[in-house]
């Protein structure tokens, strides 16, 4: 069986972690989650999982360590171990995301979450996006309520890293130029065209190449152990 | 010793228009829902909600009870969105602090620790820097010279919290896994009230579980009320967790301007017994 659009966004969520080493990871969603769970399988042994509750888990789901929300907040987030991949109703060019409301913030059009922990996540440690959906909608040349912090808005401060942006089209970075959004690469069957097509501001598509497939024992992992019922089809269709 | 076991009607007639109450809990999690079905149930109104918010905001919202709202999310966890909350924002209809979830636990830890403003990163560079036209920032003065915010205490005139155990001198427990950040609350608040699924003697605090379950001492609790089931819908772990199919009622009902009325009459229009012997008819009939 050769891999789904799912089994290569979830190796690319993955891939958000290599070289993390023992820090924690935060992913909120489906496609984070089993790519964090895959990473840890495979080539970051080290990764200390939360459950989104108070829990840091290991892979099988055994408890290894105690991490409530004010613990999160008061050490985990300004202590910088940690990876955090969100996701974003809206993002910009230079990275800045909003997951508050659309609209004027006094009278949104659409109430959101509210800003949440993105505004610290951002300027406390690396901070990834996962979006399931690419489209103009999302990839805006101006977010409406800045919650997360981008590049332009974040220049001189010490911990900023906002890593990567993968969606259910492609992983894009911010080397382009003045750290602008850039593709890095896009899935087997999406072409430049189609990703600049779905994005509202110019991209830098200087160095292109394809998101890599899942190894074997990947695709063994994803169908067999991490998400057996294949839950991640269903958030991206082929 | 001090008895200081009231009941949830007596403590809400201890607010005031116009206070500033924090409710403890994260989303849909360990919310006073007791307490906050008394409010509903009472004349106070023009609040300044300070919450991790959940359906006690989307609640209180219903009832037109907030005039402001200090937050950082408000969500149900496994529903996104609190359809109350949403609509009274979408209308314009309450005024809004949007915090960080950091910069409002920072800002609580202030007020608890009796300091003007705490410093921390979070909130720079984002909107809720554009949006809170109050909040300054503080330079370092040491060598690094770096531009902190400064977030200014959040002082509260009531807090309002549910607990698993308390004995009825005002010592209160947690079993569940998370404190959340109701000692922050309680300490950043003139009042606390804490509502509990039961109250037992003091020595058997430390029989149901470690000392550290122990969340605040009596000198921080100012009336313990008995309210099984006193967070219901949201969790109260270990006891119970949240009632997902009444919480989707709740969203549902409170997504429609039609049938809210009846979700209303049905289960909040009267005393917590009546609204406790109707979640249990509601689940006798989807049975």
């Amino acid at each position: 069986m050769s891999p789904t659009r799912a089994d290569v966004a979830a190796v690319a969520c993955a891939e958000l972690f290599r070289g993390d080493g023992e820090i924690v990871v935060s992913p909120m969603g489906l496609l984070p989650s089993i790519g964090a769970r895959l990473a840890r399988l495979t080539f970051e042994p080290d990764l200390l999982l939360s459950n989104g509750e108070a829990y840091l888990v290991d892979t099988d789901g055994v408890i290894e360590g105690w991490q409530p929300f004010r613990k999160v907040l008061d050490t985990v987030v300004p202590h910088g171990k940690r990876h955090v991949v969100m996701g974003a109703n809206q993002i910009g060019r230079h990275g800045d995301q909003n997951i508050s409301a659309i609209g004027e913030h006094s009278r949104p059009v659409k109430q959101l979450l509210g800003v949440r922990g993105g505004p610290g996540n951002t300027v406390n440690h690396r901070t990834s996006y996962w979006v399931p959906r690419h489209g103009k909608r999302v990839f805006v040349s101006e977010v409406d309520i800045v919650s997360g912090v981008g590049y332009q808005r974040a220049k001189g401060f010490p911990y900023h890293d906002v890593h990567r942006v993968v969606t259910n089209l492609a992983v894009l970075d911010f080397g382009g130029p003045d750290h602008t959004m850039r593709l890095v690469s896009t899935h087997p069957g999406v072409s430049v065209d189609e990703v600049c097509a779905n994005t509202s501001f110019e991209l830098d598509t200087s160095a292109v190449t394809e998101t890599r497939l899942p190894t074997d024992e990947e695709l063994r992992l994803l169908r067999e152990v991490v998400d057996p019922n294949g839950h991640r089809e269903r958030e991206v269709p082929s | 010793m001090p008895d200081k076991r009231t009941t949830p009607d007596e403590i809400v007639a201890e607010l005031r228009d116009g206070m500033t109450v924090g409710i403890g809990g994260w989303g849909s999690r360990r919310k006073p829902m007791a307490l906050v079905r008394a409010l509903l149930r009472s004349p106070v109104k023009d609040l300044t909600v300070v919450s991790y918010g959940g359906p006690d905001v989307g609640l209180l919202a219903s009832a037109g009870k907030i005039r402001r709202l200090v937050f950082g999310f408000v969500t149900l966890d496994s529903i996104p969105f609190d359809p109350w909350f949403n609509r009274v924002r979408e209308q314009g209809a309450i005024e809004v602090t949007e915090y960080d979830e950091g910069v409002f636990g920072t800002a609580l830890s202030a007020a608890a620790q009796r300091l003007p403003f705490l410093p921390t990163r979070a909130g720079l560079g984002s909107a809720v820097l554009d949006l809170n036209r109050h909040l300054r920032t503080v330079r370092s003065p040491y060598d690094d010279g770096e531009e902190l915010l400064a977030v200014p205490a959040l002082k509260l005139d009531a807090a309002l919290i549910h607990l698993n155990r308390a004995d009825a001198r005002g010592n209160a427990q947690y079993l569940g896994p998370d404190p959340y950040f109701d000692e922050l609350f309680a300490l950043a608040a003139e009042r606390t009230f804490v509502s509990v699924e039961k109250v037992v003697e003091t020595a058997e605090l430390t029989e149901a579980g470690p000392v550290q379950s122990l969340l605040l001492n009596r000198s921080s609790v100012d009336g313990v009320a008995e309210t099984p089931k006193g967070a219901h819908f949201t969790t109260a772990a270990p006891d119970y967790g949240r009632d997902e199919a009444f919480q989707r009622h709740y969203a549902e009902s409170a997504k429609d301007p039609d049938k809210w009325p009846a979700f209303a009459d049905r289960f909040l229009s009267g005393d917590e017994r009546r609204y406790q012997d109707e979640v249990a008819k509601f689940h006798e009939e989807a049975a």
